[in-house]
């Protein structure tokens, strides 16, 4: 059973232990550290963590700091689902075997990607996870662009946005395709829990984030991610932005259980 | 123990792959993530059947390719246990990435490498261009030359590999179908000696030690990649073979069967000498016995660890001979072969006068046959009478057509 920690306010959430240090080269207003945070902050399970390449592997992990107080992963680009699943494959074998070094505590298997490692590079990789029922939890830090390469187009960029390669200009009102239902993929794949969250709703997000560690399976997170650099605002307009996305259903908040 | 020991005849009439996977029991691996493909795939069958039968315990993880099988591995080493899986040819070619990611990781996996040759076009027959591929990804690489050696070198790998000061991935390389399926006698070690000579697996910066959180796989730019790299090839260069040589002389002492980083056949006298891989020193062997029948001082070298490449040991059993020929079975497509120039670069700096000469053979599974290698070796005696390389430096063996010659 995953150990849910009890919560009273935003305060007391926002400074609570923290396994994932604030010293870290994410740009001032990235969601992303936002996102990492209240994940962390809402369990006190032990956790294995991965990061797919991206902001927020480049950002946290660079030799020789680190800003994890968590045993983390970086394989590559694709494959950051599949080295927690890995690792989960290890855990079951050891515990089998009897050499777990601590066997009364059960950690929990969590990868973060960005929306290019997840819909993408990366699809195959974590279809395959979630059809063999890793008990692990894939979260994806959605920004619907490659921001970390400079702002090009995903197929979680929605219609109507201004990439680098598929621009706005003279003739063109810049993408043209609808944004990937991967939630919906993902669901198809008969997992427990696949979920929509964003980090200024973190009540919800919270809520979420427990329930999906609380469950036996493959679990499935879309976490909205407003970029400061690629989408173009004010560093300290990130919370702003993202309840314009959340209130207005851009970005809907729900949840497919079962 | 929950799971079953096997009993073994002294001597089981093993195909390549079926002894790789007795050896990936015996070791008792903790997670083998894999992905079929012809021709190494019994090798995983034959573990996960070891699994469902109960007589070894761990994780099977059948993905979704091989690029995601490596990545599993890269994934449970880091977690922290013994780790294995096979492939062959395209599965190599795509889980290319994730091998520098591994070795650059320090991550001790054994992938059993069934040599086959790489599209296009498509063949699934036994030829080097897999192994040569990956040869600077930071792996370290060993050749079997039959289902004997590839039982065996398993052992060996594991035991190189997983050693605190190495920390290093290894390959065991063995032909695709010419040992991978044909069945030999296999001489057995016992289930409790095989596992005593690999050891308990001892983790080492373990991910599931969840006291001592771990970070693995980070950034590094112009600062201290290059810091990073050049320790790797250090160790390679340094620490690994005189590692290989004990596990070898521990080796013998167990089985009585005797390794070497360069295998010599006849090369005490020798005027002309074969240098090769895989099933095809076995070939040269029979054919140079023969030809001393005749008159010729013939010998073999046959590789047996390619990386780190044994370039003193090289230097050394070349040293006296008159004439050379490097075997490349893989296409060089627009150089010398990947052999002919290492041995070139071994003996270069030397005082050896050998005439060295290149020949390219086998792509596809063609055969080598005895025929060819007494040719071969009427060549290099020509060379050796002659004082010069009496051909042209680069000779293909048993393709259709028109002699094929270049350099």
């Amino acid at each position: 059973m995953s150990e849910i920690k009890k919560i009273k306010n935003l305060k007391e959430f926002s400074t609570s232990a923290d396994r994932f240090e604030g010293a870290n080269l994410l740009c001032p207003g990235c969601a992303h550290s936002i996102i990492v945070r209240e994940v962390l902050n809402a369990t006190n399970d032990d956790l294995i963590l991965s990061a797919s390449t991206g902001c927020l592997e480049v950002c946290t992990a660079v030799y020789p700091y680190t800003s994890w107080d968590a045993s983390w992963i970086h394989i590559g680009f694709e494959n950051g689902s599949t080295a927690v699943a890995g690792a989960e494959a290890m855990y079951k074998a050891l515990k089998t075997k009897g050499r777990l070094k601590q066997p009364d505590r059960e950690p929990k298997f969590v990868s973060f990607a960005g929306d290019g490692a997840s819909y993408d590079i990366g699809f195959q990789w974590i279809s395959g996870c979630m059809e063999r029922g890793h008990n692990m939890m894939h979260i994806v830090l959605d920004n619907e662009v490659y921001a970390n390469t400079g702002g090009q187009r995903s197929s979680s960029t929605p219609i109507g946005s201004s990439a680098t390669t598929s621009p706005a200009g003279r003739i063109s009102y810049g993408e043209k395709k609808n944004k990937k239902d991967m939630i919906s993929i993902m669901a198809a794949h008969q997992i427990p829990y696949a979920a929509q969250v964003a980090p200024n709703k973190w009540k919800d997000m919270v809520k979420k984030i427990q329930h999906g560690l609380a469950v036996e399976g493959p679990v499935f997170i879309n976490a909205m991610s407003a970029c400061t650099t690629e989408w173009k605002f004010d560093p300290k307009d990130t919370m702003s932005i993202s309840d314009l996305a959340t209130d207005s259903l851009v970005f809907p908040l729900y949840e497919i259980i079962d | 123990m929950a799971f079953d020991k096997m009993e073994l005849r002294d001597i089981e009439v093993w195909d390549g792959n079926f002894a790789a996977a007795q050896a990936l029991r015996q070791c008792q691996i903790d997670v083998v993530a894999a992905y079929p493909i012809t021709p190494s795939t019994p090798i995983v069958e034959g573990y996960a059947k070891f699994l469902a039968d109960g007589y070894v315990e761990g994780e099977f993880v059948m993905v979704e390719s091989e690029h995601a099988a490596m990545s599993g591995c890269i994934g449970a080493a880091a977690a922290g246990g013994r780790v294995a899986t096979a492939t062959s040819s395209q599965g190599l070619a795509l889980m290319s990435e994730t091998l520098y990611q591994a070795s650059g990781m320090r991550l001790p996996i054994v992938l059993n490498l069934v040599n086959r040759a790489l599209a296009a076009p498509l063949n699934v027959n036994g030829d080097h261009s897999d192994m040569y591929m990956v040869r600077d990804s930071g792996w370290i690489q060993f050749d079997a030359y039959n289902p004997q050696e590839a039982y065996d070198l398993n052992f060996i790998a594991f035991k190189v590999a997983e050693d605190h000061d190495v920390r290093l991935p290894a390959i065991v390389n063995q032909d695709g179908f010419m040992t991978s399926h044909t069945a030999q006698g296999v001489k057995t070690l016992t289930d409790d000696a095989a596992y005593n000579f690999v050891g308990e697996f001892k983790p080492m910066n373990d991910m599931l030690d969840l006291d001592h959180p771990v970070t693995h796989g980070v950034q590094t730019e112009e600062d201290w990649h290059f810091e990073h790299k050049a320790r790797q090839h250090r160790d390679l260069m340094v620490t690994v073979m005189p590692k290989i040589q004990a596990a070898f002389d521990e080796f013998e002492k167990l089985s009585g069967r005797k390794y070497n980083i360069v295998e010599e056949y006849d090369m005490d006298d020798a005027d002309v000498a074969v240098v090769c891989m895989g099933t095809s020193v076995e070939t040269a062997r029979e054919v140079a016995t023969e030809m001393r029948a005749q008159g010729i001082k013939a010998g073999v070298v046959g590789i047996r660890v390619l990386r780190p490449f044994p370039f003193m040991e090289i230097a050394e059993a070349l040293k006296d001979v008159k004439a050379i020929a490097a075997l490349d079975r893989s296409s060089p497509n627009g150089a010398a072969g990947m052999l002919f120039n290492e041995i070139a670069g071994a003996l270069f700096n030397t005082d050896t006068k050998a005439l060295l000469s290149g020949y390219v053979y086998g792509l596809g599974g063609r055969d080598l046959t005895k025929a060819h290698l007494r040719d071969l070796y009427k060549e290099l005696q020509a060379n050796a009478d002659a004082g010069k390389v009496t051909t042209q430096l680069q000779q293909f063996i048993g393709v259709r057509g028109p002699k094929l010659a270049f350099l």
